[in-house]
């Protein structure tokens, strides 16, 4: 019988060749990352476990991303940071991209990608659920709680649950007006927030490998909104280009058997597929932008690990190139390279961040900033009773700030029209 | 851990996600630290859309006003329970507000471990849907001997899927316990 590429990652990492789905298993952990919200009390954790004399199991193998709460005057926010600051220093340790520095990344998940800890065939662990992102490099990865990732930093190891995959297949190259994000609004529609619970989310088919590595994470980026372990795609020429331009570290590449068995197959045409969004206040409240257009905005978001990369913006820019915006629109990349990238590249002989700047769209700095609402100085942050439509992951009651406010998903190409219009807009009114 | 549990029950939704259990911004306090680490007692399901909160009738906060716990030690609710998040601080949030059990028909994965390898809550699966069948304030008996949970106000009964591997992480108080008492670390 054959194995999926997340067993065969399972058999490998675990040295149990027949480790089976709904086995539990010990992995040896390649990479653990945590961030500025849930590093401080996994250290503590650790600390108090290990005793004051408590060793780091692998320094290289550890990676620390401040990103969440960064640009803000909350007190007990910038001591989380300094704590981070403080461990790093005791420790000597250099996986470390501190704030205020040039080596600050932001948003972690596409950190890990851009400095290149995602290498295809190993394990990561990270303190945040959208770790599920790097599995479009023909990785396993999932977020873990703050006692989980202390045990890793102090073992290297962890148990976890091999789980059952479901396999999704999308035939045909998208069109111009459809991106990843409307792939995977619509899988959620057809499967639910608790759809894939314990599964593995296997991409796969000619429209996932006609996509370039930032968009396909969007589609691993939201495995755990479906409640998925974690989300996979296997790693063909494009990502190891991409690996390879990032790390000389070794990798190794597992494809899934032609007879290896999953719980269930979704198969798609790309082409059939409508720009679409999640509705409030679930991310699988599916609906198409088209059903939905004319709802009036206070807000239009474009950023975060889902939507705030390169990619993200060239689409938004084709949107609001020569246009003005009717609401208030911001931009927030999700990284520094990202940032730089908005003033490198250019798009009719102007840099994408004149195209935003131009639009009107307020431009923030690196970070996951009102994704998840944060502290009340964040920017862009839904108050009173905002109707945001948003290029992040999730819309459950208050996640954007305000528990009073309503947040429409969808992708940089949708929100980018919305904002032109000042009500949901469908993209094809813009691109044919 | 008390293998019964008995007390009155806090009845929520499905798909209660890590930001209504504790909302984001309240991320920020000192575990380790009693004074900043009741916060998150306080803010336990704070937001939660006031309509939904303390079923069928809704408009029950789950922690009164300046309260630091709740009177509900035991939340019954529906599917998919946690999901969201990774934060850790959801099931802590519970515990600090006194909560010593959820029951509810499935949970996220992430909230499952978080709460069983922190030794926070137990959470508890039953065979069925069980939060149409339970009000408010009812009193509720969790026996995790014999994997069922009995609603003494109105007389209904219900079995629990058993906790299985999880158990003895859970009665352990934790991972950590666990493995230092099997010789893993």
């Amino acid at each position: 019988m054959g194995k999926t590429i997340t067993e065969k990652i399972f058999a490998k990492s675990s040295g149990n060749p027949d480790a089976a789905p709904g086995e539990n298993v010990w992995l040896n952990v390649d990479t653990l990352m945590t961030h500025d919200v849930c590093g401080p009390p996994t250290i503590q954790i650790w600390k108090r476990e290990f005793g004051e004399k408590a060793k780091i199991w692998d320094k290289e193998k550890l990676v620390i991303f401040p990103d969440h709460y960064i640009f803000t005057a909350d007190k007990y926010a910038n001591r989380n940071v300094e704590a981070l600051r403080q461990f790093a220093k005791e420790h000597d340790f250099k996986n470390f991209y501190d704030v205020g520095t040039p080596r600050y990344k932001g948003v972690c998940h596409i950190a890990l990608a851009e400095e290149g800890y995602n290498r295809p065939g190993t394990v990561l662990f990270g303190t945040d659920s959208h770790t599920c992102t790097s599995g479009a490099f023909g990785m396993f990865s999932t977020g873990v709680g703050n006692t989980d990732a202390a045990f890793i930093l102090g073992t290297g190891k962890i148990w976890e649950r091999v789980p059952e995959s479901m396999k999704f297949t999308f035939d045909g190259e998208l069109p111009p007006y459809l991106t990843a994000k409307d792939l995977i609004l619509h899988i959620l529609g057809e499967i639910t927030t608790d759809g894939a619970t314990y599964r593995a989310m296997e991409f796969d088919g000619d429209g996932v490998f006609s996509l370039d590595m930032y968009e396909r994470m969007t589609l691993t980026n939201m495995a755990i909104e479906a409640g998925g372990m974690s989300g996979i795609i296997a790693a063909d020429k494009v990502a190891e280009d991409y690996v390879k331009s990032r790390t000389d570290k070794p990798y190794e590449i597992f494809r899934s058997d032609d007879d290896a068995v999953y719980h269930s197959k979704y198969r798609f045409d790309a082409s059939a597929i409508e720009p679409t969004v999640a509705k409030p206040h679930s991310p699988d409240n599916r609906d198409t932008a088209r059903n939905v257009a004319g709802t009036r905005l206070t807000k239009c978001y474009i950023g975060s690990c889902t939507g705030g990369k390169i990619t993200d913006f060239r689409f938004a820019a084709k949107i609001l190139s020569g246009n003005k915006v009717a609401v208030p629109t911001f931009v927030v990349p999700a990284s520094t390279e990202v940032a730089r990238a908005l003033e490198e590249e250019t798009l009719g002989g102007k840099t994408l961040r004149q195209i935003f700047t131009d639009a009107g769209c307020e431009i923030a700095q690196s970070s996951c900033a009102a994704c998840l609402g944060g502290p009340s100085d964040t920017v862009g942050r839904a108050v009173d009773r905002d109707v945001v439509i948003s290029t992040t992951n999730r819309n459950f009651p208050g996640r954007m700030g305000s528990k009073q406010s309503e947040v429409y998903l969808a992708s940089p190409l949708t929100v980018a029209a919305s904002a032109v219009k000042g009500v949901i807009a469908d993209p094809r009114d813009f691109i044919n | 851990m008390e293998k019964q549990i008995v007390g009155k029950a806090f009845v929520l939704g499905d798909n209660v996600d890590t930001d209504q259990i504790i909302p984001a911004e309240h991320l920020v306090y000192d575990m380790s630290d009693e004074k900043e680490a009741r916060l998150y007692g306080k803010y336990a399901l704070s937001s939660v859309p006031l309509e939904v909160s303390g079923l069928p009738q809704g408009g029950v906060p789950f922690v009164a006003q300046g309260e630091y716990a709740s009177e509900f030690p035991i939340i019954v609710a529906g599917g998919n329970f946690g999901c969201g998040s990774s934060r850790e601080h959801a099931p802590y949030a519970l515990m600090k507000a006194g909560v010593k059990a959820v029951v509810a028909e499935s949970y996220a994965r992430i909230f499952y471990r978080n709460a069983v390898d922190g030794g926070f809550v137990a959470p508890i699966e039953a065979k069925e849907k069980i939060n149409d069948g339970v009000k408010t304030g009812d009193e509720l008996l969790v026996d995790l001997e014999k994997n069922v949970v009995e609603n003494k106000t109105s007389g209904a009964r219900w079995e629990l899927r058993p906790l299985g591997d999880a158990l003895p992480i859970i009665e352990a108080g934790g991972v950590f316990e666990y493995a230092r008492a099997s010789g893993m670390i």
